[in-house]
């Protein structure tokens, strides 16, 4: 019956799968990059939010001047008076990607501008991941959870949050490095090539040019190390995988001003030292078994663990006293508030200000990641049958991954493609199963329709499923090409083999099973696109509202930094709230204060204070800081509810926590925070209250706020150090100009201050800008 | 600010003209000083006195006289247009070819366009004047503050011989705002200088002057003895008998809230492919130019009373695109800008734009508007050459340009490249562009002027050869490129790239696929024979349910001659890695699982005789499996080993 078959059908037949699997590849590909162009085709092609704008500036100032300016360049647009050092404090990874890109298309004669190919990185980059994801899951399961696997990541809600076309942060392509390296360091456990332990190095260096999450990758790749060790799973492929990548990686990744020193110094790295010593003791423990007697090898044990206990306590004593002298324990803010939830909102106000530095709900799993969650489950099982490095590893990168992404939403995203491997291979072996036994038992019915009873059927049946797996053996194994690959399914396949005798399911069975498999990955499909679509493709600089009469497009934002870049001088100084910090140097080219990289708390503090304080004081602190204009983002005409006093409690909190006399209670009445005329008086009268409502209640006559849903408490007063320059359309952002201090020539008496302050100004003025 | 000034020589053909030196002081005439609010004014009177002192030295006066002049001021926008005509009469003896037309320095300055048409004769008809081409000069001994333009007649004027003159002059950019800084409530205001008479080289014998306003609104005008203000418009004359050279200063200080909308620089790209498209990219630099807002900007009061407090700001512009443009978009530096409109009809396309914000005095703005145009309605074929046929200036109302440049690229290949406008520019220069997939770049006429106001706006030719094959040029290396990547991928993965081919791990290689093969045939044999194993049972079982000894034995038969076959066929491999030396360490393992197999089926032959010999003696079922039971149970041990076996020697 098992007639071997013609070698020359089956090698066209294989080959006939791999353009096929390429052929798929490539549409996940397409579907990847395509499923994240909602937003250009919805809104237009812009660049996204906060982070985005600073890295497309800071791409534009490498394209402008080239690499070696980049690393030199120390930028005096933003915190002013303190400039910060760019090429130091970035991860230049997607800069000189985006900047790479540009370069060989224009060298091609490829016009295209900076903004677009900065739009267009992250969706590229997606498909890359894909494609890493597929090479991945082929390692761990076979090509067809490889492609399973592929397929989910290229549409996974909470990857594509972060990869929209425009949405040009770190992100976009360190989920791409993240997935190659994990990729590399499982290929080279499988292979135990040297070739791929040096491109896993290459890789990971890649992955630290790009994101602060590279301490993952070199917190995981060591436990897993360790596992690996614990189960009795040494080997040399192990040493090769880890050994290389540990030196060569620490060297590389030094090589990353932003990481320095730090990637020898700080305790985010101290896991992989470790393991690093632990894994050379224990090839050093097999290398000596080998050659030596049990008994002999019994003697050096008891030796060598007296010995070794005292050095790694005297180490270790070393180690934590080291530690112990640096104020965060050598960890940073934020690693720490990984380790401990509650950290930063202890702690830290500016970290736990963030949204996305909170902890998920519940929904926002389902949101995010959506059925992954629930095959999640079923492919750990999966995973351990049987259980292999590779297995292992996808099984301690899903746990690992699922514990930070409870800390910090951010990190969902590093769920994200864990959740699409894991699920991908639950997905491909139910399916596996599920058409082979309706295989089976289609056969079974047309040929044998006799003996459909009893244990017979059973037998034959199994009869059968054995013909078929060695006429697949032997395609594959004709096939000399495809020995590599055919090596993994012909593994699975003895292993299925066996367990095909118990893993035969009645017809009707698999028939709805895979029915319903299919209605779940539809769902799937059905809530990406919808997620893709809807949540998460507006750029946030744009907004629509869809009304009786229409789309209706709020600009301000674009409006205000347009107006500010064409009518104010090129080195007027502007304060903002953070948040707004990376737009204004982006969009409208002027000098900020603070902005969103938050690496001086004090001087955010001094805003802050600054926004809280009466108008007067105010100004002082402003005029201190040679601020000509004050912008300040007001949602109440419109209803835009993320504006400046919905995160004036910030500003409060974090003032407060640096110049005690900013109280946080001043501010709420009986612990409540409001607006209206029960607000407190220190609230009523502070500058942030002052230039959001500024003229407001002239609008509608009674002062109606559309956010806070009441009126405002304090409703006609007039700005006496601050002068309306420019007000937005729909008045979201509203610019102040600082008033000149007031020629007072008066008696002598009073002259000190004024006078001081006058011939500050008069100084500043004769500056040689104008 | 300048105006077309570039060829500046010296013209000594005058000189038999300007004859005789009948010279009128003219002191008298200045300034009436009538209303007290002129004295805010500060008056050139340098330039006044020079140009008095100057006439005293000129041989300005030629045999021509001016009969009667007619001019007619527009101020309606923040362009001024001047409309002079002009009855000229030659009361010398000498025929005379030329007109000259001076400009003060002022008007020189913001002289934008100028144009000359003559209506032969007394014919006051407008159809019949017909342009006459002017070029500027620089006559001899005539004050260096003045600029000349001199208009060449097409016949000469004879003794006594009158044609009239009509001069259109229009400048940029001529009047102050005044006061030149305003709030946001304020109307603008602006002041306009200019003389009550014509400033000319000839005597005048009647001169008229009327100055139009955009509203009858003015704050103050010079009042001389004949002047008059109704409606919106300012007359003042007839003068009579003016001598050359005279000049009455007058200044009209009146309300202008029309948008001062100036171009500091636009940029035009008209980029031709011949795929059926133009592609119009203009670039921006926009500037309000009248009088600066002061003070707050309140948002409140300019959306409650737009017209109120906001007088002098303008929201948006309208442009004239050509019919059918397609493709319009409207952005700037930081993105798109949602607020336009666009109306169509068969002769135009109206496009509506509104800046970000609107436009007070001071405000500036830069945005980039671009369109595609059909390609047959701009470009004509004739005498061999492709001809483009295009308007020059911007297609926005009333703004004006301080520096245009316009870009025509044109497609790879195309040469002997002309372009030809219909009035002086200041620079014409060739450079190349890289676009999409260029080899060696797209020619590039770059036209460059200065004060560009709408009447500039005409349609200007470039002509150039190309050859439709270029056309094919990019397809081709597209076409041609992809199949070289193919071939690439073909000849990768059929050519075998090892460096050295007789290295010893090269060889060992090889040796361990040609293992590899072995062992894959080897393990395909032992499954074979583990499915005739399985079909021995299956026959013994199928014994049991039918009692049909037969088929069972048949069974049996064709079992022993297959295990027969197949052993012979694991001989040859067997043997092939036994010398193989790659194969040593696999080779136990093999010789285990060959012996084991052996054993294995030596025993269920045994079982298959024992329960066959045990149906042919009828014996009772329970008797056959106490028979068998202690061969069935090594079998299954076997088997179990054999399977184990099978696995370890997968590699």
């Amino acid at each position: 019956m098992a007639a071997p078959e013609n070698p020359q059908t089956s090698t066209l037949r294989y080959a006939f799968g791999n353009v096929l699997s390429i052929f798929i590849l490539l549409l996940i590909g397409v579907l990847a990059f395509s499923i994240r162009l909602f937003s250009v085709i919805k809104y237009e092609s812009v660049i996204h939010e906060f982070d985005p704008y600073f890295n497309y500036r800071v791409t534009q100032y490498l394209i402008k001047t080239g690499v070696y300016d980049f690393w030199n360049w120390f930028d005096d647009r933003t915190w002013y008076p303190l400039g910060r050092v760019i090429g130091g404090t970035v991860y230049p990874g997607l800069t000189l990607t985006a900047g790479a890109l540009w370069k060989i298309l224009n060298s091609l004669n490829i016009p295209l501008s900076v903004e677009t190919v900065c739009v267009f990185t992250a969706p590229i980059f997606s498909a890359f991941a894909s494609w890493a994801a597929y090479l991945l899951t082929k390692e761990v399961k076979g090509v067809g959870a490889g492609l399973t696997a592929a397929a989910l990541l290229a549409m996974v809600p909470s990857y594509i949050s972060r990869s929209v076309a425009g949405s040009y942060d770190n992100e976009a392509v360190a989920i791409f490095a993240l997935i190659f390296t994990f990729y590399l360091y499982v290929k080279t456990l499988n292979t135990g090539s040297l070739f791929y332990a040096t491109l896993n190095a290459m890789a990971y260096f890649y992955m630290v040019c790009s994101w602060g999450g590279y301490t993952f990758i070199i917190n995981l790749i060591p436990m897993h190390v360790l596992l690996c060790i614990v189960t009795g799973r040494y080997s040399s492929r192990l040493y090769i995988a880890y050994a290389p990548l540990v030196v060569l990686g620490t060297l590389l990744a030094s090589l990353v001003p932003v990481v320095g020193f730090n990637a020898v110094m700080t305790s985010e790295h101290f896991a992989s030292f470790l393991v690093f010593l632990v894994i050379h003791v224990v090839a050093l423990v097999y290398y000596v078994k080998g050659i030596l007697t049990p008994q002999m090898f019994k003697v050096a044990v008891t030796l060598i663990v007296s010995v070794g206990l005292i050095v790694c306590v005297a180490v270790l004593a070393v180690l934590i006293a080291l530690v112990a002298s640096s104020p965060t324990k050598g960890w940073s803010g934020r690693s720490l508030s990984l380790l401990d939830p509650t950290y930063a909102s202890k702690y830290i106000p500016i970290i736990a200000s963030v949204s996305e530095h909170q902890p998920p709900t519940w929904p926002s799993y389902f949101m995010d990641i959506n059925v992954l969650a629930f095959l999640v489950p079923a492919g750990i099982i999966a995973c351990f049958s049987p259980l292999s490095d590779a297995s292992s590893f996808a099984v301690l990168y899903i746990v690992t991954s699922v514990y930070f992404s409870g800390v910090m939403v951010r990190l969902m995203l590093v769920l994200a493609p864990a959740a699409c491997i894991i699920s991908g291979i639950a997905l491909s072996e139910a399916f596996d199963v599920l058409t082979r036994s309706i295989k089976y038992q289609f056969h079974d019915k047309t040929e044998n329709p006799q003996l459909n009873s009893g244990d017979t059927s059973n037998n034959s049946r199994t009869d059968e499923v054995k013909m078929e797996k060695s006429e697949d053996s032997l395609k594959e194994r004709s096939s000399r090409k495809n020995k590599k690959k055919a090596k993994e399914t012909e593994k699975a396949s003895v292993i299925s083999q066996i367990e095909q005798r118990l893993l035969v399911l009645p017809f009707e069975a698999s028939f709805i099973a895979i029915f319903l498999l299919i209605l779940l990955g539809a769902f799937y499909v059905v809530h990406s696109v919808w997620a893709a679509a809807e949540a998460y493709s507006a750029p946030s600089i744009v907004l629509t509202s869809r009304s009786h009469d229409g789309l209706h497009v709020f600009d301000d934002f674009r409006e205000a930094y347009g107006w500010l870049r064409h009518n104010t001088e090129v080195d007027d100084k502007v304060a903002s709230w953070w948040d707004y910090g990376y737009q204004t140097t982006a969009m409208a080219n002027r000098t900020v204060i603070v902005d969103n990289n938050t690496w001086n708390n004090t001087h955010i503090a001094t805003v802050g204070t600054a926004m809280s304080s009466p108008e007067k004081a105010a100004w002082e602190i402003f005029n201190s800081l040679d601020v000509k204009y004050v912008l300040v983002v007001f949602g109440g005409l419109v209803g835009y509810p993320s504006d400046d006093i919905n995160k004036f409690l910030w500003m409060v909190r974090i003032g407060g926590g640096v110049f005690p006399h900013i109280k946080e209670p001043d501010y709420l009445r009986d612990g409540q925070y409001r607006i209206d005329s029960q607000a407190t008086p220190t609230m009523l009268n502070c500058l942030m209250y002052k230039l959001s409502y500024y003229r407001f209640v002239e609008t509608d006559g009674k002062g109606y706020d559309r956010v806070r849903h009441t009126e405002i408490g304090k409703k006609y007063f007039k700005l006496t150090h601050f002068e309306e320059v420019f007000t937005t359309h729909h008045w979201m952002v509203r610019i102040y100009k600082l008033k000149p201090p007031r020629n007072r020539i008066r008696g002598k008496t009073k002259k000190s201050k004024t006078v001081k302050s006058y011939s500050k100004r008069s100084g500043a003025k004769k500056n040689p800008w104008h | 600010m300048q105006c077309d000034l570039c060829i500046l020589k010296p013209h000594q053909s005058h000189q038999s003209q300007i004859s005789s030196s009948v010279h009128y002081l003219l002191v008298t005439e200045i300034i009436s000083a009538a209303d007290p609010k002129m004295k805010r004014f500060r008056f050139d009177l340098s330039l006044f006195i020079l140009l008095g002192f100057c006439m005293l030295f000129s041989p300005a006066v030629s045999s021509l006289v001016i009969s009667q002049l007619d001019r007619k001021i527009d101020l309606s926008s923040h362009i001024v247009r001047s409309t002079v005509s002009l009855k000229v009469e030659n009361n010398g003896d000498d025929s005379v070819s030329e007109v000259l037309l001076p400009f003060t320095e002022k008007q020189a300055k913001s002289l934008a366009f100028l144009t000359a048409s003559i209506g032969e004769g007394k014919g006051k008809a407008k159809g019949s004047f017909d342009s006459v081409p002017l070029k500027p000069v620089n006559p001899e001994g005539m004050n260096p503050k003045l600029t000349w333009y001199s208009v060449s007649l097409r016949k000469e004027l004879l003794k006594g011989g009158s044609i009239t003159l009509e001069v259109k002059a229009v400048y940029a950019q001529i009047l102050r705002p005044f006061p030149e800084k305003i709030t946001q409530a304020d109307v603008q205001l602006v002041s306009f200088e200019e003389s009550a008479c014509y400033l000319s080289p000839y005597a005048v014998n009647v001169q008229l002057l009327t100055v139009k306003l955009p509203e009858p609104k003015v704050e103050s005008y010079t009042k001389l003895d004949i002047s008059k203000f109704s409606g919106s418009e300012i007359k003042y004359g007839p003068y009579e008998n003016i001598a050359p050279f005279s000049s009455i200063p007058i200044t009209v200080h009146y309300v202008n809230n029309h948008p001062f909308s100036v171009a500091r620089e636009l940029v035009r790209e008209i980029e031709i492919s011949h795929w059926g498209n133009v592609q119009v990219t203009e670039s921006y630099n926009l500037v309000h130019a009248g009088a600066e807002i002061t003070g707050e900007f309140s948002r409140l009061d300019y959306q409650a009373r737009p017209h109120v407090r906001g007088a002098s700001a303008f929201r948006n512009l309208v442009a004239k695109l050509p019919p059918r443009a397609h493709s319009i978009y409207f952005r700037d530096e930081i993105g798109n800008i949602s607020t336009s409109n666009v109306w169509s009809d068969s002769t135009k396309t109206l496009l509506e734009i509104e800046p970000r914000y609107p436009m007070f005095g001071g405000w500036r703005s830069s945005f980039t508007v671009g369109y595609g145009l059909p390609l047959q309605d701009f470009l004509f074929l004739s005498e061999g050459k492709r001809v483009l046929d295009i308007s020059f200036g911007c297609p926005m109302n009333e703004v004006v340009i301080e520096n245009l440049t316009v870009k025509i690229v044109l497609p790879e290949g195309s040469n002997d490249i002309s372009a030809s406008v219909p009035f002086p520019i200041e620079q014409q220069s060739q450079e190349t562009k890289f676009s999409h997939l260029d080899m060696v770049g797209r020619p590039v006429v770059v036209l460059e002027k200065k004060n560009v106001v709408p009447e500039h706006n005409q349609h200007f030719q470039v002509s150039y050869q190309f050859s439709n094959l270029s056309l094919l040029r990019e397809p081709i290396m597209l076409v041609f490129g992809f199949f070289l990547f193919f071939v690439a991928c073909i000849a990768y993965a059929h050519a075998d790239l090892t460096i050295s081919k007789s290295s010893s791990s090269y060889l060992s290689k090889l040796q361990w696929d040609e293992v590899q093969t072995a062992i894959q045939q080897f393990q395909n044999v032992m499954n074979r024979c583990l499915i005739i194993h399985d079909k021995l049972e299956a026959s013994l079982r199928d014994l049991s349910r039918t009692g049909d000894l037969q088929t069972c034995k048949a069974a049996r038969k064709a079992a022993d001659s297959t295990l027969k076959e197949l052993s012979k066929e694991l001989k040859p491999l067997l043997s092939f890695l036994q010398s193989s030396s790659q194969a040593t360490q696999l080779l136990p393992k093999v010789d285990e699982l060959v012996s084991k197999e052996k054993e294995l089926q030596e025993k269920l032959m045994l079982k298959h005789s024992t329960v066959t010999d045990s149906y042919e003696k009828k014996s009772g079922g329970r008797e056959i499996e106490n028979r068998v039971a202690s061969i069935q149970q090594k079998i299954s041990v076997l088997r179990q080993e054999v399977d184990d076996l099978l696995e370890v020697i997968d590699i």
